[in-house]
């Protein structure tokens, strides 16, 4: 690299530096990073007209998106929502989340402490992160075509998908799972009754031995095709986030179509993940102040309520309940009941060093194993 | 035959010697910042280890030490995990089986299109041009949302099919290998079709009178004269065809069912799924080398073949 070039490049780097100190000096913006379709139609307006700070709102819809963007550092945004496990948890350990100055944040304390033991396994006094939205991880699937299929099929168990005699009956009508090794490896582990959360060679040795035979019976793994899929009526049972088969669901009821689908879900009794997904502040936020102030509001009652409200998710601030719609309070995939909430898992911790190389690696043999 | 080309390169070496320096080096410079330094900030990384951090991995060449020269911390682990793993060998072959059938397929197409379309009517070629260019003026990812649509168990194939009589029960195509031939045949059809139509229309058709008056049957002429000929065109195609086919990340993704196992999407895995950085990049720089080794034979290939397109 020649002396010029060195130079040019340290005064590109000036101009950027003196940009992001203009940015940091004008209090008055914040730059939210957050998952598509995940929250009120009116809660940043609300914000704004109640702060007055111009919210700069992006959206994305893989937690490697953002994990990219935050791992290569000068993200500029204020406040990301990374799923708690292995996400927010690995980036924790990169040390790139400022921690939380509780006083500015007064509304923390009406947050569920059962939420916030959970996530503290992940980061231990709740210093980095605290919870926006959650949802277990289950299954959806199309009641006439499976009843048909299989009339005394287990729906309520993870026998659907991993039970070799139970899915190879579906094959036929179409199942998917979801292209990620850590929903499908604890859910079938917890299928074959261990610990779903081990993550040792063995445990994935075990894991991959009961899937790898089960691959030609899903048509394909993907975390995104299967909604419209589902709600279209193309396949017939789907591993999914119960909050976008709640999206699923509604839409196929909403549908005029005269064939469409009945969508029921599922939270299997022998457990499932729950996934939490996280608000926080990265070390190089321009503007965390403004970040405290969006996150506090955020966790006032009626905000956070009407939120899920519109889509669907699960919070974790008991007293915003009064003002949940009935219809989503009471539905037991949503807010689970308590003998099914004993049975969910949440908090992955994150990988010891070299067992991520060897899950990915054991994963995309699964994905291209070949039909025999 | 070469004389002529020669004597125009002199004649550019004189007064516009530097406006023409100017104009060669745009494309380099442009070469040297999108395309060399990027890749070696990717080949610096295949050989970092990886780390938690930021970024996530150990800086090859580290500064810290305070001497002119920079601490060295390299290792070529990542290569060696690569070849002793057949995932990614399979990845590869892989690739290159898909990229090569789909390239043969569209040249199979495509030149039957290329050359009705290079004999047509002058006036009507325009036209036809226009055609095969036209689906350009729809986004990319909605025209291989549009084949899921037609290729679904459900879909306007398998009801077409249906309809007709010839089968009885929808055939599976969505989510298979096969409707990744199609989405990549389809998608990339045009540029295999425009570098043929070049050099195809620029043929003398008394070439072909001379073929005919020499007792030449259609056919053969066909072979021993337009086919010859329009070699650098299926070169040209086919590199353009064949090269971003291997790296296909998109098409894959939407119409198969994630069994066929593609280079970019082992890349995505290793990038995205373990924050494997080095690794990733590694496969990158892999990919990037197996391919310039068939891209270098064929383009001096070409260049063999330009002298003989000079002297028509």
């Amino acid at each position: 690299m020649s002396v010029r070039l060195l130079a040019r490049l340290a005064a590109a780097a000036l101009v950027l530096l003196a940009a992001t100190a203009a940015r940091a000096d004008d209090d008055k913006v914040l730059n939210v990073y957050n998952w598509s379709d995940y929250i009120g139609k009116d809660t940043l307006d609300r914000f704004t007209r109640e702060t007055g700070i111009k919210v700069h709102y992006d959206t994305y819809s893989d937690n490697e998106i953002l994990d990219a963007k935050l791992m290569t550092g000068q993200s500029g945004y204020d406040v990301v929502f990374p799923s708690a496990t292995p996400f927010f948890a690995q980036q924790l350990k990169a040390g790139i989340y400022r921690p939380l100055d509780l006083s500015k944040i007064p509304n923390a304390k009406g947050l569920d402490p059962q939420v916030m033991n959970s996530l503290a396994k992940v980061d231990p006094g709740n210093a980095h992160g605290l919870p926006y939205l959650m949802s277990a991880t289950g299954l959806g699937y199309n009641v006439d075509a499976i009843k048909k299929l299989m009339p005394d099929a287990p729906v309520n168990s993870w026998r659907m998908l991993f039970d070799p005699a139970v899915v190879s009956k579906f094959k036929s009508c179409g199942v998917t799972l979801l292209d990620t090794p850590t929903e499908v490896i604890p859910a079938i582990l917890a299928y074959l009754g261990h610990d779903p959360l081990e993550q040792t060679p063995a445990a994935l040795q075990t894991a991959m031995k009961a899937l790898m035979p089960l691959r030609s019976n899903y048509r394909y793994l993907n975390s995104d095709k299967y909604r419209s899929d589902l709600a279209g009526g193309d396949v017939c049972l789907s591993h999914g986030y119960v909050g976008d088969l709640v999206q699923v669901r509604n839409r196929a009821r909403e549908s005029k179509a005269a064939d469409r689908p009945n969508i029921a879900i599922v939270i299997p009794k022998e457990g499932a993940m729950v996934n939490i997904d996280v608000m926080a502040i990265p070390t190089d936020a321009p503007h965390p102040d403004a970040a405290y102030a969006f996150i506090n509001f955020l966790l006032r009652p009626d905000v956070i309520a009407d939120v899920t409200n519109q889509v669907g998710y699960a919070n974790a601030v008991p007293a915003s309940l009064q003002y949940v719609q009935p219809a989503i309070k009471s539905d037991p995939v949503i807010y689970p009941p308590a003998d099914v909430k004993a049975h969910l898992f949440s908090a992955l911790p994150p990988a010891p060093p070299g067992f991520d190389r060897l899950r990915t690696r054991a994963w995309t043999r699964f994905r291209t194993a070949k039909e025999d | 035959m070469k004389a002529p080309a020669i004597a125009r390169n002199r004649g550019g070496a004189g007064r516009g010697a530097w406006g023409r320096r100017v104009v060669l080096a745009l494309p380099f410079a442009w070469l040297l910042a999108f395309f060399l330094v990027p890749f070696l900030i990717v080949a610096t990384i295949s050989l970092a280890t990886p780390r938690v951090g930021i970024p996530p991995y150990v800086p090859v060449f580290d500064w810290s030490g305070g001497h002119l020269w920079p601490s060295i911390h390299a290792d070529l682990s990542t290569f060696s995990l690569l070849f002793q793993d057949e995932l990614y060998v399979g990845a590869y072959l892989e690739s290159l089986k898909i990229a090569g059938i789909s390239t043969l397929l569209c040249l199979l197409i495509g030149y039957p299109m290329a050359l009705g379309i290079a004999r047509a009517a002058p006036n009507r070629r325009g036209p036809l041009l226009m055609l095969v260019i036209l689906p350009f003026w729809t986004s990319f990812l909605i025209r291989v949302y549009a084949w899921m649509g037609i290729l679904k168990d459900e879909g306007l194939l398998n009801s077409l099919l249906q309809w007709l009589g010839v089968i009885h029960h929808p055939l599976v195509i969505l989510n298979t290998d096969i409707a990744i031939y199609i989405g990549i045949v389809y998608s990339y059809l045009p540029f295999m079709i425009l570098p043929l139509y070049a050099t195809l229309e620029r043929q003398d058709p008394a070439l072909l009178e001379a073929a005919a008056d020499l007792g030449a049957r259609p056919w053969r002429a066909f072979l021993s004269v337009t086919l010859p000929l329009s070699l650098p065109g299926i070169v040209a195609g086919t590199l353009v065809v064949f090269i971003p086919a291997v790296g296909e990340y998109v098409i894959p993704d939407l119409l198969g069912g994630g069994e066929t196992n593609m280079l970019g999407k082992a890349l995505w895995d290793v990038f995205a799924m373990s924050r494997d950085w080095p690794t990733a990049s590694a496969l990158a720089v892999a990919m990037l080398a197996a391919l310039v080794l068939p891209l270098a034979l064929l383009s001096r290939f070409q260049s063999r073949m330009e002298p003989a397109e000079d002297g028509k």
